[in-house]
């Protein structure tokens, strides 16, 4: 059980530094060993709008933003006038008491003002770092631990920029000291240190670990983090990483390179994600080994760029014209992000299919902690049936005809094998050459859509295919229940709103004595339907949340598994799930009020 | 079932058979019409891999989608069947993958200029060591003649029964000032001039662009043998420059009783984009490189993170 567990808010305008002191806050908890989450809601502008950090730390896990705020720092009069009334007894609001007025806070709430002016001698820029000062003052940090952090981030700037922040720094700490009242606990120091860092850098190290050697993009919010993070990566890591001229350039690209033999991926949302699908299903039908993620926001069409969704499933499902096989995954959170592209690789090079991967804004732009000792690069590489020129360590050697191929069938690029995995000689390999054609073709690679037309064996490569995915469920883990077996409600998620629906269980048990169970679904294509039916159908109420408004997900599960669920927690304003919603939701479906909720997100964001 | 194995040149693989005239040749003959200047273009390009002594395992030939795209199905090189309008875009991927290939791009004037076009302006730009080849008959034959990006105005085709109203585009001066650094133009009537400006394409470093006029015996009865034969000339004959810009773009512009045909422009003074990236500078294919990251890396990586 956590003992300590507060979350700081800071909102401004764009542009008026919040990911600065943001990150310090982050990084000092985290090297204290808390565990953090932070959720960053911002709009589609480079300067003003309204932009509002979330950041909560915690000795015990956490796992979304939460629902209170323990400390408010508003950086201009718009955030205070949003955010002020979502304070409670014990919070504290800390201001620039020179340009915001605070309003009337909640009985129980401190009220902090900085005369910014006098303890900066009127330096604007050194407001924010007053700010944080007296914050972790507040917390009981030390103030050797913000030193060292300002030292660190200023540095390249030389000794002089280093030590007038520092004295600022002194100078809020001390003012706090002073003048304000400390939380009755202290973030404590657990003597061991987290990393942090966003959903689309632990995509990218996925990549790195799992061996990717050619990543492509262009840019689209909320994925280009993964582009920026293999970019700035790239040659020391020897990568080739490409900006293309759009989506269907990017696809296209990454399945010549994946061709050669090349582990590639890209990252795009789902905008950029449907200019691709026509080549997803090239990758399906030549049998490329592609890794594509699709960095959910909520749409249609250019919808809202900086928020979150989950309604890309059907999407991707559906992308591509035809049948073909596909495997689909939605990673629950950022190490999970981290974990599961190189297993998916692994599955791709084996299966030689496309793999798809559904992040979402939340995971992916949320930063989180991970025990650094959980980023293991060491990871299992299974190539599968690969021949290359200088072997593929599965016995495959260079074939004996040195020509070979295309006129002599001894090598059958597409073979119909019993497993439907026909091994996979990429170009340059002498004795097999073949053509990989989007046609339907020939087990040689002939095409048989022309002037060669032919059911019989048009049925076969299309069998061939599917087969493919025959063995691919047993290789991957199956969704388990958590929490008590007999339960009132068993709320179903998937992807990246498990680590909400857990902290909803918690709250449920904790605060409303209502027993509540959870299975939160990962692997979408295959899936498991008759292990995800056995244990629903002993569930006395099955609640599906997801942030959506169609339902696509109990859609989904309908179809699978024939089973519907009793109730659904939807939201689509953009904004992810707070426990409470889920909690309340739950609260008045049992009570028989609706089988529908619909949560308001109180604050507008 | 580890696969992480160190790096051996490909080309250490090559076989010392001898090449033949034949080698090139595909067991499948070309569906394509009796007369089609497809079938000069897939003669020439045999012939250039032939005299440029090239193994076919070390080419790759990708098309897009339509009659022309259908020619790597009928040469014996590793071949690549993509999509309509993305051959340069997967060939990229493919040079990028394995630049130890010798990548050649080959499709239609709709491929190529109508639903590929953004993909060829870009790779031109990059100047990536890809040779394309594009048949330009200037009509879409697979879907049965209708009106191409070339197509010439007031030519009437299906889509167009009343006459084309827009303007074509011209290949050569675009190529030009699109960032290509070999432009030249063949003409399916003329297969060994065609052989030549092949090779010059193949061995040139950076992205080389061969257009040809290649008759659609069926659905195009403007831009026929008889309309090309008598007006084509060779740029060698008239004497034409191929380093120099403007007469280059002059050249490109002319379109009259005389078409001229052959390499317009040529320069060497820019890096390909393999040679500009120094991930390639060592280490050989990036698809044959070890997989992974070194445990150092991997403690720069996460020292980063804390």
């Amino acid at each position: 059980m956590a003992k300590v567990d507060f979350a700081i808010g800071i909102g401004g305008e764009a542009g008026q530094g919040i990911a600065t002191p943001g990150d310090i806050l982050a990084r000092i908890f985290a090297r204290r060993g808390l565990n953090l989450n932070a959720y960053n809601a911002y709009q589609s502008l480079i300067r003003g709008g309204h932009t509002f950090l979330t950041i909560r730390a915690s000795d015990g896990p956490v796992r979304s933003m939460g629902d209170k705020l323990d400390i408010l720092i508003p950086l201009n009069q718009d955030t205070m006038d949003r955010h002020l009334r979502l304070l409670g007894a014990g919070a504290c609001v800390l201001f620039d008491s020179d340009k915001i007025k605070p309003g009337v806070p909640a009985e129980g709430v401190q009220v902090c003002p900085l005369p910014i002016k006098q303890l900066t001698a009127g330096n604007k820029l050194a407001a924010n770092t007053v700010a944080i000062a007296a914050t972790l003052q507040m917390l009981g940090v030390e103030f050797k631990a913000l030193e060292d952090a300002l030292t660190r981030i200023f540095k390249r700037k030389g000794d002089a920029v280093v030590s007038e922040n520092v004295g600022f720094a002194q100078t809020g700490y001390d003012y706090a000291a002073a003048n304000f009242k400390a939380f009755p606990f202290k973030a404590p120091n657990l003597g061991k240190g987290n990393a942090v860092l966003t959903g689309n850098m632990a995509l990218a190290l996925g990549g790195i670990a799992a061996g990717v050697k050619f990543y492509a993009a262009y840019p689209m919010s909320p994925s280009t983090g993964v582009l920026m993070y293999m970019a700035s990566h790239a040659r020391e890591l020897g990568m080739m990483v490409r900006q293309v001229e759009d989506e269907i350039g990017v696809m296209n690209m990454v399945i010549g390179a994946a061709h050669t033999g090349c582990r590639s991926m890209c990252a795009t949302s789902g905008g950029g994600f449907a200019l691709m699908t026509e080549a997803i299903g090239m990758a399906g039908m030549i049998e490329a080994p592609v890794v594509c993620i699709d960095v959910q926001r909520a749409g249609p069409a250019t919808g809202v760029p900086t928020k979150t969704e989950q309604g890309d499933l059907w999407q991707i499902l559906g992308a591509g014209q035809g049948d073909f096989p596909r495997i689909i995954v939605a990673p629950k959170d950022t190490l999970d992000a981290f974990q599961t592209i190189p297993e998916l690789f692994n599955l791709c090079d084996k299966y030689q299919c496309p793999g798809l991967v559904l992040s979402d804004l939340l995971i992916s732009e949320g930063t989180a902690s991970v025990d650094p000792k959980d980023l293991d690069f060491k990871v299992k590489i299974d190539r599968g049936e690969l021949i290359m020129p200088n072997g593929n360590g599965n016995g495959n050697g260079a074939a004996a005809n040195p020509f070979g191929g295309a006129n002599d069938n001894a090598y059958l690029r597409y073979k119909n094998t019993e497993s439907g995995i026909s091994p996979r000689a990429v170009p340059g390999m002498p004795g097999h050459i073949h053509v990989a054609a989007t046609d339907e073709h020939d087990e040689d690679g002939t095409l048989i859509s022309d002037e060669f037309t032919n059911p019989a064996k048009r049925r076969m490569m299309v069998e061939k295919r599917a087969r493919k995915m025959e063995t691919v469920l047993a290789q991957i883990a199956p969704p388990k229940l958590v929490g008590p077996e007999q339960a009132e409600v068993t709320l179903v998620g998937w992807g990246s709103t498990e680590g909400v629906i857990r902290e909803a269980v918690e709250k449920l048990a904790a605060e409303e004595g209502i027993v509540a169970n959870q299975l939160a679904v990962k692997w979408i294509v295959p899936f498991h339907a008759d292990e995800i039916a056995h244990l629903l159908t002993r569930s006395k109420r099955i609640i599906i949340v997801e942030n959506n408004f169609s339902g696509q997900f109990a859609r989904y599960l309908r179809s699978e598994t024939g089973i519907a669920a009793h109730g659904h927690i939807r939201k689509y304003d953009g904004e992810p799930f707070m426990p409470h919603h889920i909690v309340n939701a739950v609260k008045s479906q049992i009570a028989g009020q609706t089988e529908l909720s619909v949560p308001e997100h109180e604050v507008m964001v | 079932m580890s696969t992480v194995v160190d790096p051996i040149p490909a080309t250490t693989l090559a076989p010392a058979t001898a090449l033949t005239k034949d080698t090139y040749k595909n067991k499948v003959h070309p569906d394509w019409c009796p007369g089609c200047g497809d079938f000069s273009v897939l003669a020439a390009l045999q012939m250039a891999l032939f005299e440029l002594g090239l193994q076919p395992h070390q080419v790759v030939v990708i098309s897009g989608i339509g009659c022309s795209s259908n020619l790597p199905g009928y040469i014996n090189t590793y071949g690549m069947h993509t999509l309509h309008g993305r051959s340069l875009a997967v060939a990229t991927g493919v040079k990028l993958g394995n630049h130890e290939l010798k990548v050649i791009a080959t499709g239609g004037d709709g491929d190529g200029f109508g639903i590929g076009g953004n993909h060829f302006m870009h790779t031109m730009r990059r100047n990536v060591d890809l040779t394309y080849i594009v048949m330009d008959n200037q009509i879409y034959g697979l879907t049965t003649g209708q009106t191409s990006p070339t197509s010439r105005k007031g030519m009437k085709t299906k889509s167009t029964p009343h006459g084309n109203v827009e303007n074509p585009i011209n290949p050569i001066p675009m190529a030009i000032v699109g960032g290509a650094t070999y432009v030249a133009r063949g003409f399916s009537g003329k297969q060994k001039h065609l052989i030549e400006l092949m090779k010059g394409a193949i061995m040139h470093k950076g992205f080389s662009f061969v257009d040809v006029f290649s008759p659609c015996v069926t659905y195009n009865k403007d831009n026929t043998y008889q309309f090309f034969n008598p007006k084509v000339k060779a740029l060698d004959d008239l004497g034409h420059d191929p380093s120099d810009f403007h007469k280059a773009m002059d050249r490109g512009y002319q379109w009259n009783e005389e078409i001229p045909i052959g390499l317009f422009w040529k320069r060497t003074d820019l890096p390909s984009l393999e040679e500009s990236e120094p991930v390639l500078d060592e280490g050989g294919p990036l698809a044959f490189r070890k997989l992974g990251i070194t445990d150092e890396q991997a403690q720069g990586l996460i020292k980063e993170l804390v």
